[in-house]
């Protein structure tokens, strides 16, 4: 690969969000019916004259819409800035690149911690509960006001592979390619465990105030901060862990013999947490994970996951990561198996690496590279012109 | 193959190896395929720009599935013995199997497998029929190293040697119709005579068979 070593851009600067509110309401997987509803959204890059170069990014759990650009609280550069951007393997100079905050989320899409318009309260516990289709219904209906048609595209790694696996099953039509990263089918027995072990501490915080926390001004910090602390536990594997910390001590010399972080991965993780919940809302949390835990699209479909892709058009590109224990290889082969079933047209690749489900968000380089190779292809697949070449220095 | 794009295509056919060449002009335009064992993807690159065929691939290694779907194809690793099941009947018009039948644990298996999956099987296979084969055994009392047969038997991948007498006996006992054969030197070039005729068994380092079900 011919290697560019231009300096790194500086981060984008967050732009104003876009924002969306459907004419019309939504009537989710339960059947209850929500309204009004509002996508906030990013986009890069310019739509083409015949709008077939749309990529749709969907992201996971905690992330949200600034997949490429600075986050508004953090400041941290967009999630998937190593691989969003001019000249990267979604190239904005090539892609119209959209990414939404997801239905019942806390970036400005509606959600829990938004205004009710018919109380004038925060929804809290009174929002409805919501699934993956849902959300995947929602950013339809964005895309129909975008007037895209066909994505050409749709990518997202963990809940986002879920987004992409539904795209991909309820919209064949709309979609040319689907790139499932580090994700599954169906949210396992042992995944829906760990959320449920983190709302419990969300719910088991005081602060939590029965859902109420915002009309009393109040932030149930401690019970999301576990929550994260144990969420991030799966986010790793235990190499990465061991080379990250190992069993060192933190700024001390010896143990304190008390219950203090004198370990430097309970630092770490009292850090992760302690920072999650300026930019998390608990209800907003509560809801995803839960969305996550009715996902199955397997049981959807007769209890036979190929049945979710008879006949399908879609160009699959499925990754999973050696070491990433929440989202096992073996899932990505099933949907791998469930889709060779129905002779569909399918790329595989597990990525080596001893990072953990989060290597998906890491400079992991097979994957960027094998990340490449498909939208290349893809893209030659679909019409569209080819990357521009890239000349070294 | 190096597939960095930017590079200014080449429009003139490139030169793969003899013996896949061999498969390739085997394949009709616009075909569906599967490389069974595809490797890094050489051949399907190849099948895919220039005789347009839809084609997918199934490899064992990882390294060299990444540098099949780097190139933009569609490969998924796996392994034949066992994930060639979940591929419905019918789905291919072929189904290539290239120096590869020999290295499987249950060869009769396998080739029940590609003609459930394919319309038609292209199989390769080094011929341990071959004169120089014999006379290693019968002079030299040594397992047999030869240019198709290159490493040493506790090196060897290939647990399932057969002749091509052996190999045309399978087809009758699977009645499986022999649809051609053709007789290959040690690089994969054609020789002057069929597979099927008495002369390849001693004469012939490789067979490549087209085979479908009667």
């Amino acid at each position: 690969m011919a290697l560019v070593t231009a300096p790194p851009p500086a981060p984008k600067p967050a732009t104003e969000d876009l924002k969306l509110t459907l004419d019309r309401p939504l009537v989710l997987q339960s059947g209850v019916t929500l309204s009004p509803v509002t996508l906030a959204y990013q986009t890069y890059g310019a739509l083409n004259a015949d709008r077939s170069n749309c990529v749709l990014m969907c992201h996971a759990l905690t992330m949200d819409q600034y997949v490429a650009s600075q986050h508004p609280v953090t400041g941290k550069p967009g999630w998937w800035s190593d691989i969003v951007g001019p000249g990267k393997v979604i190239d904005t100079n090539r892609f119209f690149v959209v990414c939404a905050n997801v239905l019942g989320g806390c970036m400005g899409s509606t959600g829990p911690k938004e205004i009710n318009p018919a109380t004038g309260k925060a929804w809290g516990l009174t929002f409805p509960v919501i699934t993956i289709r849902d959300m995947v219904q929602a950013q339809a209906k964005l895309l129909d006001h975008l007037g895209i048609e066909q994505i050409f595209c749709v990518i997202g790694g963990s809940m986002g592979a879920m987004q992409v696996m539904e795209w991909a099953h309820r919209y064949p039509g709309r979609v040319f390619s689907a790139v499932p990263v580090a994700g599954s089918y169906r949210h396992s027995a042992q995944n829906i465990a760990f959320h449920e072990v983190g709302r419990q501490a969300i719910m088991a915080d005081p602060d939590w105030c029965h859902g109420n926390y915002l009309e009393e001004n109040k932030v149930p910090k401690r019970g999301l901060a576990v929550a994260r602390m144990a969420a991030h536990i799966t986010y790793l594997s235990e190499p990465a862990l061991h080379n990250k910390f190992g069993r060192r001590l933190q700024d001390r010399e010896a143990p304190t013999y008390g219950f203090d972080a004198d370990f430097q991965v309970e630092s770490y993780l009292r850090h992760q947490g302690h920072t999650f919940v300026d930019r998390f809302d608990a209800n907003s949390y509560l809801y995803i994970t839960r969305a996550m835990d009715y996902f199955d699209l397997a049981q959807e479909n007769g209890g036979v996951l190929s049945n979710a892709f008879k006949g399908t058009p879609v160009r699959f590109c499925v990754i999973s990561f050696s070491s990433d224990w929440l989202f096992p290889t073996e899932e990505s082969r099933a949907i791998v198996r469930a889709v060779n079933a129905v002779a569909g047209n399918v790329s595989f690749v597990e990525v080596a690496s001893d990072k953990g489900h989060d290597a998906f968000l890491l400079d992991e380089p097979e994957f960027h590279q094998t990340l490449q190779g498909f939208i290349d292809g893809a893209a030659g697949a679909r019409g569209l012109p080819k990357r521009a070449h890239v000349t070294a220095p | 193959m190096n597939a960095v794009s930017g590079q200014t295509p080449s429009t003139a056919i490139p030169k793969i190896r003899v013996d896949l060449q061999q498969v390739a002009d085997l394949v009709p335009a616009g075909a569906r395929v599967l490389d069974v064992g595809c490797g890094d993807g050489t051949l399907l690159a190849y099948l895919t720009r220039f005789k347009q065929v839809d084609g997918r691939g199934l490899e064992l290694s990882m390294a060299k599935v990444r540098a099949a779907v780097s190139q933009g194809l569609p490969v998924i690793q796996g392994n034949l013995e066992t994930d060639l099941k979940d591929y419905p009947s019918g789905a291919f018009d072929y189904v290539i199997l290239s120096q590869t039948l020999q290295a499987t644990h249950s060869p009769r298996a396998v080739m029940e497998e590609l003609l459930r999956i394919g319309k038609r099987a292209i199989v390769s296979f080094p011929n341990f029929g071959h004169w120089r084969v014999r006379l290693s055994v019968m002079f030299g009392g040594r397992m047999p190293m030869t240019s198709t047969l290159s490493d040493a038997w506790f090196d060897t991948p290939n647990i399932h040697l057969c002749t091509i007498q052996d190999f045309i006996a399978l087809c009758r006992l699977m009645r499986v119709q022999i649809e051609a054969g053709y007789a290959l030197d040690e690089q994969g070039r054609r020789l002057g005579f069929t597979a099927t005729g008495k002369r390849a068994n001693l004469l012939s380092d490789q067979a490549l068979f087209v085979l479908m079900r009667p």
